[in-house]
C-alpha cells in the first residue's frame, strides 16, 4: 500500500473523522450520564443507576427512547426551517471536532512520523470561532420557526447572549494569539511544551483564560447562563416544540458544545497534550509518550467538563439585565484590558 | 476601590459556594432504593387496613357501622349478621359480626377515620402500601384480604421503632 497515493490518504483521512466522531459522540454520551449522576449527588440522590451496572447503558436506553418518541411538529411552524434547526445546530458543533490536536507527534511502525490531528491548517482557531458561531443560528431558528411564544423568546436571547458573550470569547483568545503569533492550534499547543511541558498559557494569560471560561459557558447556554431554555421562566425555551430525535439532535449539540468549549480551553490555555515532566521519562515521539500525551489531554478536558457540572450544581440562573450587564460592562472591559496588556507586553519582548 | 472588592467577594462566594457542593458529593444520599432495600415507615404510617382479632381469634368488628358512617369517600361496605352460637364457636367477640366487610381502595382516601371511629378497635390502618393491581376490580378488598390473621408483611418495608427519628436518619449537618 502507498501511502502517498491520494485516494489512500483520502480513506484515511475518513477513517480518522469517522473515529473521531464517534469517540467524540460517546464521550458526549457520557457527559450527559456524568452529569445527571454527578448533579444527583450534589442534591443528595443517586441519579440514574438502573440501567447496566452502575446505570452505565444509560445513555443507550435514552436514545432507543428518543428514537421511538412520537415526532410532533407544530401546525403553524414553517416546516422547513423548522427542521434545519436542529441541523444546523449539531452540523456547526460537529465541524468544529477536526481540528483539535489531542496528542504529541509519534513515530509510528509503518505510518512514519504522524501527528495526532486530523486536520492541521494554519487558521484553524478562527475556524473554529467562525463554525461555532453559525450554530447560533440553529437555535434562532428552531426558536423563530416553532412560531410559539416561548421558544420566540428563547431565541431571542439566545441571540442577544451569544452576540454579548461572543465578543468577549473572542477577545480573550486574541491574548494567546498575540502571544503565540499563529492561529494554528498544533503549533500554540507545541509553543507550551517548554519547562519540561509546564509553560502553559494559563500562567501569562490568567486574565484571558477565567474570562474565556466564562463566557464559554455562556456561548454553549449552561447554567448560569442557561437563559435561552430557562426551564422556570419559558418551558424549555427554544426547543419547547421539539421531541423526540429533532430535541436529542439539539441536546447533542449543546453537550458537543460543551466538548468543544472544553478542548478549546485545554488546547489554548492549558498546554493542550503537554503533561508535566512526561518527556523526562520517555523520549518525544515514542509511542508510551503519545499515549500518556492523550491521557493527559483527555484528563484535562474532562476536568473542564466535571467543571461545567459542577457549576451547574452550585449556581442559580442570571437575570437576564444582570446577564447583559456583566457581559457588557465587565467581561469586555477586562477581555480589552488583558489585550492591550499582552499586546504591551509582547511589544516590550516580556512574553 | 469598589469594583475590586466586588471581584473578590462574588469570588469568595462561588469558591464557597462549590466547596459546599463539592462536599456533598462523596456523602451519604437520601435515597432509598426501594424495592431492592426496604424502606422505614413510621408508627403510625396508615397503609392498608387491618381488621383485628382478640386473644382467641375471634374478630373484634360487631358491624356497627361508625366506620362506615364516618368515611368521608363512602368506601367501606358492611353486612351484618347474628350468629346465636357459644362463644367458643362463633366468628366474632359478639353476636353480631361483619358477614361482609368491604373496602374499596379505588375510593379509600387514607384518612384514618374509620380508625378513630372504631369503638372496639377492631379496624386500624396497617403498614403494607403497595396495593397497585392490573384490574381495577381488584382494588376491592374483602375480609379475606384485611383480617390481621390474613394478611401478610410484604418484605419491602420495615416499621420504624416508637422512639426512632427516621426523618433525621441520613441527615448529617
Amino acid at each position: 500500500m502507498d501511502l502517498s497515493n491520494p485516494y489512500i490518504q483520502a480513506a484515511l483521512q475518513f477513517l480518522a473523522i469517522f473515529i473521531t466522531f464517534n469517540v467524540v459522540l460517546m464521550i458526549v454520551a457520557y457527559t450527559v450520564l456524568a452529569e445527571r449522576r454527578i448533579l444527583g449527588f450534589i442534591q443528595g440522590r443517586l441519579g440514574p443507576n438502573r440501567v447496566g451496572p452502575g446505570g452505565v447503558l444509560q445513555p443507550f436506553a435514552d436514545l432507543l427512547k428518543f428514537i421511538f418518541k412520537e415526532e410532533i411538529v407544530p401546525d403553524k411552524s414553517t416546516r422547513f426551517v423548522y427542521f434545519l434547526a436542529p441541523l444546523i445546530a449539531v452540523t456547526a458543533a460537529m465541524m468544529t471536532l477536526i481540528v483539535y490536536p489531542f496528542g504529541p507527534r509519534v513515530t509510528l511502525p509503518y505510518f512514519g512520523q504522524v501527528e495526532l490531528v486530523i486536520a492541521r491548517f494554519d487558521i484553524a482557531l478562527l475556524y473554529v470561532l467562525a463554525v461555532t458561531s453559525i450554530g447560533v443560528y440553529g437555535i434562532a431558528l428552531a426558536g423563530w420557526a416553532s412560531n410559539s411564544k416561548y421558544s420566540l423568546m428563547g431565541g431571542l436571547r439566545s441571540s442577544a447572549q451569544m452576540i454579548s458573550y461572543e465578543l468577549s470569547l473572542g477577545l480573550s483568545l486574541v491574548g494567546v494569539i498575540l502571544m503565540s503569533g499563529t492561529l494554528d492550534l498544533y503549533e500554540i499547543v507545541e509553543q507550551q511544551s517548554g519547562w519540561y511541558g509546564f509553560k502553559w498559557n494559563i500562567f501569562p494569560q490568567f486574565i484571558g483564560f477565567v474570562v474565556y471560561l466564562t463566557s464559554a459557558i455562556a456561548e454553549t447556554n449552561r447554567v448560569p447562563f442557561d437563559l435561552p431554555e430557562a426551564e422556570t421562566e419559558l418551558v424549555a425555551g427554544f426547543h419547547t416544540e421539539y421531541s423526540a430525535l429533532k430535541f436529542a439532535l439539539f441536546f447533542m449539540a449543546e453537550y458537543i458544545n460543551m466538548f468543544t468549549v472544553s478542548v478549546l480551553a485545554t488546547t489554548l490555555f492549558l498546554g493542550g497534550w503537554n503533561v508535566p515532566g512526561l518527556a523526562l521519562l520517555f523520549s518525544p515521539g515514542s509511542i508510551p509518550f503519545a499515549v500518556f500525551s492523550v491521557i493527559g489531554f483527555f484528563v484535562k478536558v474532562f476536568f473542564f467538563l466535571f467543571l461545567y457540572i459542577w457549576l451547574r450544581g452550585t449556581l442559580p440562573r442570571f437575570r437576564f439585565d444582570q446577564l447583559m450587564s456583566f457581559g457588557w460592562k465587565f467581561l469586555l472591559p477586562v477581555a480589552l484590558l488583558n489585550v492591550v496588556l499582552t499586546a504591551t507586553l509582547v511589544w516590550l519582548g516580556v512574553l | 476601590m469598589s469594583i475590586i472588592s466586588d471581584i473578590v467577594e462574588s469570588t469568595k462566594a462561588i469558591i464557597k459556594g462549590m466547596s459546599v457542593t463539592f462536599s456533598k458529593i462523596p456523602k451519604e444520599k437520601w435515597t432509598v432504593q426501594y424495592p431492592d432495600e426496604p424502606v422505614t415507615v413510621q408508627p403510625r404510617y396508615r397503609g392498608q387496613h387491618l381488621l383485628h382479632v382478640d386473644e382467641n381469634g375471634k374478630e373484634k368488628c360487631v358491624a356497627c357501622f361508625l366506620c362506615a358512617a364516618a368515611c368521608p369517600s363512602d368506601c367501606i361496605y358492611i353486612v351484618a349478621a347474628d350468629d346465636p352460637r357459644p362463644y367458643e364457636e362463633r366468628i366474632g367477640v359478639d353476636n353480631r359480626y361483619a358477614a361482609v366487610y368491604n373496602i374499596d381502595y379505588g375510593r379509600c382516601i387514607f384518612c384514618g377515620f374509620c380508625v378513630e371511629a372504631c369503638p372496639k378497635d377492631a379496624i386500624t390502618h396497617g403498614y403494607n402500601f403497595e396495593l397497585s393491581v392490573y384490574n381495577r376490580a381488584d382494588l376491592l378488598k374483602t375480609k379475606d384480604d384485611l383480617l390481621i390473621t390474613k394478611q401478610k408483611q410484604s418484605p419491602n418495608y420495615r416499621v420504624a421503632w416508637a422512639d426512632e427519628d427516621v426523618d433525621s436518619e441520613y441527615k448529617v449537618v
